[in-house]
């Protein structure tokens, strides 16, 4: 285990070495536009699989966190003009008081009514944005990108390696998650709520700590996001394809352990990137679509679950 | 400003516009409130029969409602299949289904939506008939005439549906099936097929409920979001399952609507049925005419 955490750390520090080489050396500009939407959906992917993947319950409320840290650096930028760590800071504390709200309205709610829950209160927020003037209303604002500091020399490359820490710090608490008492509580409560609840397993704590530290994560994902398109407007901020996106690609990645949403939002985040520049964004959706289906019905594991079943074999054909 | 005429304006278009959603919000109402099936493509089926309809009205000049009623047999069949696959995939194994079944359905949600923007583009699109457009004078008051049209078939179809499952031998067997599967399994009697069959039905009146949706107003590939709303607030709000309970609680919620509409205007619309369903979730989770309490 402890080997494992050594190992763990190294490969972080490898990743993140990695990405600030990658702003240093890369001059052409479209490596970090492609790279930053991958990374900001591991984000999401991850944050999802928190509450999604260890406990069980289905979010589509991804957009409203995602959305609301949009907004949440958009009215911060624009009344106050703070730097971009602190419009992040702000987002992650927003997003996990309304992680708490959300979870204490909705969490005791179980299945498709969590999930239909969730859903409604993307809806309610996108509709209260829309209609607050001072962040622009449903026809968006536009918003200017500050002077840039250093070491980076272009906005955007800070943004990648920024989203770039951001998948790190997730990963890093995910993983944490799964190995701790946290994560063995949600385990137990996802297989069985009331036998859980019978052997003193503290169900509605747990996942609320869950619904706040996914939710403060899903946010703090959606804060550079608006400094990224220099513009924000409702109704692609609170796009259900982001709920929709994070769910597929965990599911597709495995919910079983830390790395499978990181898998799936690799997989489909470079596919859709490829099949954006090649054919159009509606096919994109459709092999998204198409690919949830399949593995859902198909592979009901993820592609950790194929994984391990390969593994399994072999060590049986070898013993 | 507001008045009494404005007020009763609103009510008497809230109750035509409810009995129109109790007509997209029956099938939901079968599938979900009596099979427990957690279906939530249900709009996006109920848009692409709208879709289907307007193809058939555009290219060969049919008549909606007609197109509607010559498309049934098309979506019995479809959920047939629907349930079948859904069945055999995810039911049969028992364990975990609810996460995966509903991922299922928004995975063919999204799957229908964008086959449907493939198919006739991302524009509005709506049908010609006789009786779209024009409107009935009633004193100072204007009632178009579409909502006209949805309220009679709305009513008729809520009508025949409640007939249906309480009088015929196979609607009381859906309702057997939605009390316990397992009784009827000693019996003698298949709860599968039963089911596969309230499925088709379920599936089967959205041809109808789709020509509604492109009468009363133009419909777009993505609509069938708005509608997760709506159906499902009518759904919970009636109490699962509940078939004059659907027809109660989507005139509340119609005019719910077109009261808020006329107070603060349409840019808060879509928000009403997700925050009268999330209020009912919260209080009365049961539904007002709940089944299970």
């Amino acid at each position: 285990m402890k080997r494992n955490g050594i190992y763990f750390w190294i490969g972080a520090a490898l990743f993140l070495a990695g990405a600030m080489l990658m702003t240093q050396v890369i001059g052409n500009q479209y490596p970090f536009f492609a790279c930053y939407v991958i990374l900001q959906f591991i984000v999401l992917a991850v944050a999802w699989s928190i509450l999604g993947g260890y406990a069980g319950y289905v979010n589509f409320g991804t957009s409203a966190f995602f959305g609301v840290g949009v907004y949440t650096a958009v009215f911060l930028f624009k009344a106050t003009g703070v730097p971009l760590a602190v419009q992040i800071a702000a987002a992650a504390a927003v997003g996990a008081l309304m992680g708490f709200a959300l979870g204490l309205l909705t969490l005791r709610m179980q299945g498709i009514f969590f999930s239909i829950a969730t859903i409604a209160a993307t809806i309610i927020i996108e509709t209260a944005i829309t209609n607050w003037r001072y962040v622009g209303g449903a026809s968006g604002i536009q918003l200017q990108r500050p002077a840039v500091m250093a070491p980076f020399d272009n906005y955007v490359e800070m943004l990648f390696f920024v989203q770039a820490v951001m998948v790190v710090l997730a990963v890093a608490i995910s993983r944490y998650i799964q190995n701790s008492w946290i994560g063995r509580g949600l385990q137990a409560l996802k297989d069985d709520e009331l036998a859980a609840e019978c052997t003193g397993v503290p169900t509605l704590r747990l996942k609320l700590t869950a619904c706040v530290i996914s939710g403060a994560l899903m946010c703090a994902a959606g804060a550079p996001a608006a400094m990224y398109l220099q513009y924000a407007d409702p109704a692609s901020a609170f796009n259900l394809n982001y709920s929709v996106s994070a769910l597929a690609m965990s599911l597709i990645g495995g919910t079983a352990h830390w790395a499978g949403p990181v898998i799936g939002a690799i997989l489909l985040g470079v596919t859709q990137q490829l099949l954006t520049v090649t054919i159009s964004s509606e096919v994109n959706v459709l092999v998204l679509g198409v690919m949830l289906v399949l593995f859902v019905v198909a592979a009901p594991e993820g592609i950790i679950g194929l994984i391990r079943k390969v593994r399994s074999k072999r060590n049986e054909g070898e013993g | 400003m507001f008045s009494f005429e404005l007020l009763l304006d609103a009510v008497v278009i809230g109750v035509l516009l409810g009995c129109f959603y109790a007509a997209v919000s029956l099938g939901l109402s079968i599938s979900f409130g009596l099979l427990d099936v957690p279906h939530v493509a249900h709009p996006a089926f109920l848009v692409l029969a709208s879709y289907a309809v307007y193809f058939l009205n555009e290219h060969y000049g049919v008549d909606p409602l007609l197109a509607g009623l010559l498309i049934t047999p098309l979506f019995f069949l479809f959920g047939l299949v629907a349930y079948r696959l859904y069945y055999e995939t995810f039911e049969k194994r028992g364990s975990d289904a609810g996460v995966r079944g509903i991922a299922f359905f928004f995975g063919i949600a999204f799957i229908i939506e964008v086959l449907i923007i493939l198919l006739f583009g991302v524009d509005q699109r709506s049908v010609t008939a006789d009786y779209v457009g024009k409107a009935w004078r009633l004193g100072d008051m204007r009632i178009p005439f579409r909502l006209v049209v949805a309220f009679v078939v709305a009513a008729a179809l809520t009508i025949l549906l409640t007939l249906y499952l309480s009088r015929t031998f196979m609607g009381r067997a859906i309702r057997a099936v939605a009390q316990d599967q397992e009784a009827l399994r000693l019996m003698g009697a298949n709860p599968i097929r039963i089911k596969q069959w309230a499925f088709g039905i379920a599936t089967a009146v959205l041809g109808i409920a789709g020509a509604l949706l492109i009468i009363v107003a133009p419909v777009e590939p993505t609509l069938d979001r708005t509608y997760i709303g709506r159906t499902f607030c009518v759904v919970v709000m009636a109490g699962l399952g509940s078939m004059s309970g659907t027809l109660v609680a989507a005139i509340i919620l119609g005019v719910a609507e077109a009261i808020v509409l006329t107070l603060f205007g349409a840019s808060w619309a879509p928000a009403i049925s997700f925050a009268m369903l999330l209020g009912v979730l919260a209080v009365r989770p049961q539904g007002l005419f709940g089944r299970r309490s």
